[in-house]
């Protein structure tokens, strides 16, 4: 297997507060290859965006207590100083984020925001900057690239403004791209625009995506790999087709029974997850699913269970055996209309 | 015809069925002026531009579309916290476009809504309990002494804590402040809910959560919902019956699941189209209508059938030229097109499984 593009080792990112040490993340590994899509999928406060803000150094220690190690292409990014990680975040790795209202900037115009990340990062003129930017518009599709790059924020719709932000990203030809709920603001329609999108500039500009979301829905189509994330943990990781398939954990269970379905006889109750994520300071003993999971026995509230491998690329962290898993999935999860 | 409509009917009681809210050709238009002294009306934002519909007692009616379509400017336009440009809007068989005062006050009673944001709809300043018990406190319908008692109660019934009366909406989480939304609207015991995008900003195990409540709530209190959103799956979902708007105008109607089997209007089948479906062989093998841009300005709508300049089926010059109108095809389904989808183009949008 070739050297992956990009490793988290057992990444711990602790939050010190006045009620206690928020335990954000709590011992993640992830591995990713070069030209993959990865899906990172779990509730609000599973750890998952601040994973990837420690990734790209926007989390630093001072802030946090981080530990593990975060290679990239051979470097271990937590050990970089600030003005070297500087010159791989937004070259190298950029970021987009759920809200493109707020992260750009309403005084400025569109193409100059990219004339700017351009400029930061290459010795180029801002002529040739600013050609680069409206070709960059082209690209993602947004039509009269000339006149809207001289436009601002306000006067771009939603799904335009995800997409200046996605042109923004890749006007540096980064090789990992994340993409942090890069749909959840957006219409049903415009989402699958902007997946398509972020699919297509995959290829192009031959980068490897890390798409977090809270909605298994959305990743289906676009992800090579997921990981399923539990309050700063992972609790699963495999395939596409292993995660819909085969899921082994009972939340993920639980995230594939939430979804209001088209294939489903309409007026079917939902089954949703009982209960709130628990706070990150009091975190539950054992296995931190199991006040919420309906499988729980008493071996759960005590133990931790590890991520171990159940077949080669598939893992999962729960007690349960795994034939008891596979009955539950086909017996009580997966009933299709 | 009785104006007095603070009791309620008996529940179940399937009498005749009559419409709780009906509309007649109910337009919402936004002026746009030049000018600061005299202000030059220019043109107008057409947000709604003509819609007829009825909701009965004790339905659900899902309301789809995308941004800028109109959906909430309508709900608005129901909830007369914006006045109809034209049209009529009944409530219970009583006409209520223009009411004023008193009597609109009373009628509020009647009808409540539910935001989208559970974090902007609620005022940070306040505690859960006052926001909860503010209904109270305007209409007078609870005795002062009895608001603590009644609002403890709502809060159990939408799955809060009683104990929590005291806290501010900061301490809760999205889910937990939709459910605050949904107490307050249920304070005064209306008869209609208008629910503007309840679940979209929450994260899906909690969305599943507040359609179920939504749902058990209904049956409990015989509620009428109209339900806005611009995600197919959820809408149909929840609705009996389901209304697909585009640029201020409904351009399909149909229950439910008629809508998802047979879709005529193409617009329709883009949205369904657009639906994420949790299942990678589904979503690899069903066909994607993609709409190209956005929805256009509504401030000059284009000629003809309004979605012909995104529409995948659109022939010219007809549909440049002509307006269609909503014509029935199925017993109860009613869509607004020169050129219907086939039924064979359906199949290929639209997953089966099995």
């Amino acid at each position: 297997m070739p050297e992956p593009l990009l490793e988290v080792r057992n990444l711990t990112v602790h939050f010190p507060t006045d009620d206690g040490l928020v335990k954000a993340v709590d011992g993640v590994s992830i591995s990713l290859q070069q030209g993959e899509t990865l899906g990172v999928v779990g509730e609000s406060g599973s750890g998952k965006s601040v994973t990837f803000l420690t990734v790209m150094g926007l989390i630093r220690t001072g802030q946090a207590v981080i530990e593990g190690e975060v290679i990239f292409q051979g470097q271990d990014l937590l050990k970089l100083p600030p003005d070297e990680m500087r010159t791989v975040r937004g070259d190298k790795i950029s970021m987009i984020f759920q809200d493109p209202m707020t992260s750009l900037h309403p005084f400025y115009k569109v193409g100059y925001q990219i004339v700017e990340a351009i400029r930061t990062h290459h010795k180029v003129s801002k002529q040739e900057a600013h050609d680069q930017a409206v070709e960059m518009l082209r690209r993602v599709n947004i039509p009269r690239p000339e006149e809207r790059a001289d436009q601002y924020p306000h006067e771009f719709s939603g799904g335009m403004r995800q997409r200046a932000m996605i042109a923004m990203a890749l006007s540096l030809n980064p090789d990992l791209l994340i993409a942090d709920e890069p749909t959840t603001a957006l219409d049903v329609t415009v989402q699958a625009q902007i997946l398509e999108l972020i699919d297509r500039l995959k290829q192009e500009f031959n980068a490897s995506v890390v798409i977090i979301t809270h909605d298994l829905g959305v990743v289906a189509e676009h992800c090579e790999n997921i990981q399923v994330m539990y309050a700063g943990k992972a609790v699963e990781f495999g395939g596409a087709r292993d995660i819909y398939y085969n899921a082994n954990h009972p939340y993920t269970w639980g995230l594939l029974r939430s979804i209001a379905r088209l294939d489903q006889a309409p007026g079917e109750r939902l089954n949703p997850i009982k209960g709130l994520p628990p706070s990150l300071i009091h975190v539950p003993p054992g296995c931190a699913f199991h006040p919420r999971c309906p499988y729980a026995f008493d071996r759960c509230k005590t133990d931790v269970p590890e991520l171990l491998p159940t077949d080669g690329h598939h893992a999962s962290a729960c007690h349960l055996s795994l034939a008891d898993k596979e009955r539950i999935f086909h017996e009580e999860v997966m009933v299709r209309s | 015809m009785s104006v007095e409509v603070t009791e309620r009917p008996a529940p179940q009681g399937q009498t005749e069925r009559r419409p709780l809210i009906r509309l007649r050709g109910v337009k919402k238009y936004f002026p746009i002026t030049r000018g600061i002294l005299f202000q030059r009306h220019i043109g107008d934002v057409h947000a709604v531009d003509g819609v007829d519909l009825d909701v009965f007692e004790g339905e659900t009616v899902g309301l789809v579309g995308e941004t800028g379509c109109g959906k909430s400017t309508l709900a608005r336009v129901i909830m007369r916290l914006f006045e109809a440009t034209d049209g009529t809007i009944e409530f219970d068989g009583q006409d209520i476009t223009h009411l004023k005062g008193r009597p609109l006050r009373e009628l509020r009673r009647n009808m409540q809504m539910i935001f989208q944001d559970p974090f902007a709809s609620l005022n940070p300043r306040k505690t859960v309990g006052s926001i909860i018990g503010e209904p109270y406190r305007l209409h007078g319908t609870v005795p002062r002494n009895r608001i603590k008692p009644e609002v403890q109660q709502l809060m159990e019934l939408v799955g809060l804590n009683p104990e929590h009366y005291n806290r501010y909406p900061h301490e809760f989480s999205g889910g937990q402040r939709q459910r605050i939304g949904v107490a307050r609207s249920l304070a005064l015991r209306p008869r209609l809910i208008v629910c503007d995008e309840p679940v979209s900003a929450l994260d899906v195990s909690i969305q599943a959560q507040i359609l179920n409540l939504l749902e058990d709530l209904q049956e409990e209190f015989n509620l009428t919902y109209l339900f806005i959103a611009h995600d197919l799956s959820v809408v149909r979902h929840v609705s009996d019956r389901v209304a697909v708007m585009y640029l201020g105008k409904i351009v399909e109607m149909a229950s439910g699941d008629t809508l998802y089997r047979s879709p005529k209007h193409p617009y329709t089948g883009a949205l369904l189209s657009a639906v994420p479906i949790p299942d990678p062989d589904l979503a690899a093998q069903r066909q994607r209508i993609i709409l190209e841009g956005d929805v256009p300005s509504p401030i000059d709508p284009p000629s003809g059938c309004r979605f012909h300049p995104r529409c995948p089926n659109a022939q010219f010059p007809r549909c440049k030229e002509e307006e269609p109108l909503l014509r029935e095809f199925d017993p109860g389904q009613v869509a607004a097109c020169h050129f219907p989808l086939e039924q064979a183009v359906v199949g290929e949008i639209i997953p089966t499984s099995g």
